[in-house]
C-alpha cells in the first residue's frame, strides 16, 4: 500500500448565510463571513490516493489521469467562481471549508476509478485547513 | 511516553521512466514527458518519521546525529547527484517515486535501529508526494 498526494490550487468567492436564521443570528454565527457581498480565498487542495504499485509501470495511479480529474471536477468547477452561486452543491449547503472538502470528496469518489481515495485536505488559508476521510 | 519525530533531507537525481516490457509507443503513452530518452531530474525532499519512547535521560526519541548519519550513509550518498536508472536498485523496476519511496523505506529499515521507522515521505515536486509505511495503513 503506497500513498500519493497531488496538490492544486483554486481561487473562489463565497459567503456564509443560513436562510433559516435571522440576519442577527447569521452575523452572530458567521461574523465577517456573513457579509452577503461575499469575499474570497486562494484554496489549496491536497488529494491523497492509495493503492499498490503496478509492477509494470511502477505507478500507483496515472498522475496525468488524476490531474485531469482534479482539473475537471475541482479547478474547472470552482476556480474563479462564486461558490454559493455557481457550484450546485452550495445552492443548499453553506460553502464552509468543511462542506467544500466533503463536496470535493464526493465528486472525486464518483470519478476516480484507478485508485482509492484516502484523504481530501483543503486549505482555506495557510493556517486553516480541513481533512476529510469519507467518514460518515 | 511515545513520540514521533520527523526529519527532512534533500537530494537531487535524474531519472527516465521507461519499462522494458512495454513498446516505445506504450512507454510514450504511459509516461509522457517522463519518457524523454535523455531523462530529467528533480530535487527530492525526503521526510523520515521515526517513533519511540522519549528517553527520560536525554529527552529524545533518538539522537538526531545517529539518524542523520544513517540517512546520509545509506540513502543520500547512494542517490544524491545520481542517475537513478543507472543504479542496481532500478535494474528491474522503473524509478518512479513510488518505487523510490519503497526502496528508501526498506534501506532505512535495514540500517537504522535506534528508533522505530514509521514512514518515509518523498516529495518529487511541490505538487506530488508519496508515502510508504512498510505496507501499513497510514494513520490520520
Amino acid at each position: 500500500m503506497i500513498y500519493l498526494t497531488r496538490r492544486c490550487e483554486f481561487s473562489a468567492s463565497h459567503y456564509y448565510h443560513n436562510p433559516e436564521w435571522s440576519d442577527e443570528q447569521n452575523r452572530h454565527a458567521f461574523g465577517k463571513c456573513a457579509n452577503l457581498n461575499g469575499h474570497g480565498h486562494n484554496y489549496t487542495l491536497e488529494v491523497t490516493v492509495k493503492g499498490d504499485i503496478d509492477p509494470v509501470t511502477g505507478f500507483v495511479v496515472d498522475l496525468k489521469e488524476l490531474k485531469d480529474i482534479l482539473n475537471r471536477e475541482v479547478v474547472d468547477a470552482m476556480d474563479h467562481r462564486h461558490l454559493n452561486k455557481e457550484v450546485p452543491e452550495f445552492a443548499s449547503k453553506i460553502p464552509t471549508t468543511e462542506n467544500i472538502a466533503i463536496a470535493i470528496w464526493q465528486r472525486l469518489a464518483e470519478s476516480l476509478r484507478v485508485a482509492k481515495l484516502h484523504r481530501v485536505r483543503l486549505y482555506e488559508m495557510p493556517d486553516l485547513f480541513v481533512d476529510f476521510y469519507g467518514e460518515a | 511516553m511515545k513520540a514521533h519525530l520527523k526529519r527532512r533531507y534533500m537530494f537531487a537525481a535524474s531519472h527516465r521512466l521507461h519499462a522494458d516490457t512495454l513498446t516505445d509507443e506504450q512507454n510514450r503513452v504511459t509516461y509522457g514527458k517522463c519518457n524523454n530518452p535523455h531523462g530529467h531530474g528533480h530535487n527530492y525532499s525526503l521526510e523520515v518519521t521515526v517513533s519511540g519512547p522519549v528517553s527520560p535521560d536525554t529527552g529524545m526519541v533518538c539522537n538526531l546525529v545517529d539518524l542523520d548519519q544513517a540517512v546520509r550513509q545509506t540513502v543520500l550518498d547512494r542517490f544524491d547527484h545520481q542517475n537513478l536508472n543507472m543504479l542496481a536498485d532500478f535494474a528491474v523496476v522503473v524509478p518512479t517515486t513510488e518505487n523510490l519511496t519503497e526502496i528508501v523505506f526498506n534501506i532505512l529499515k535495514q540500517s537504522f535501529h535506534a528508533a522505530h521507522l514509521e514512514k518515509v515521505r518523498i516529495e518529487e515536486t511541490l505538487n506530488n508526494s508519496f508515502e510508504y509505511a512498510g505496507g501499513a495503513e497510514l494513520r490520520h
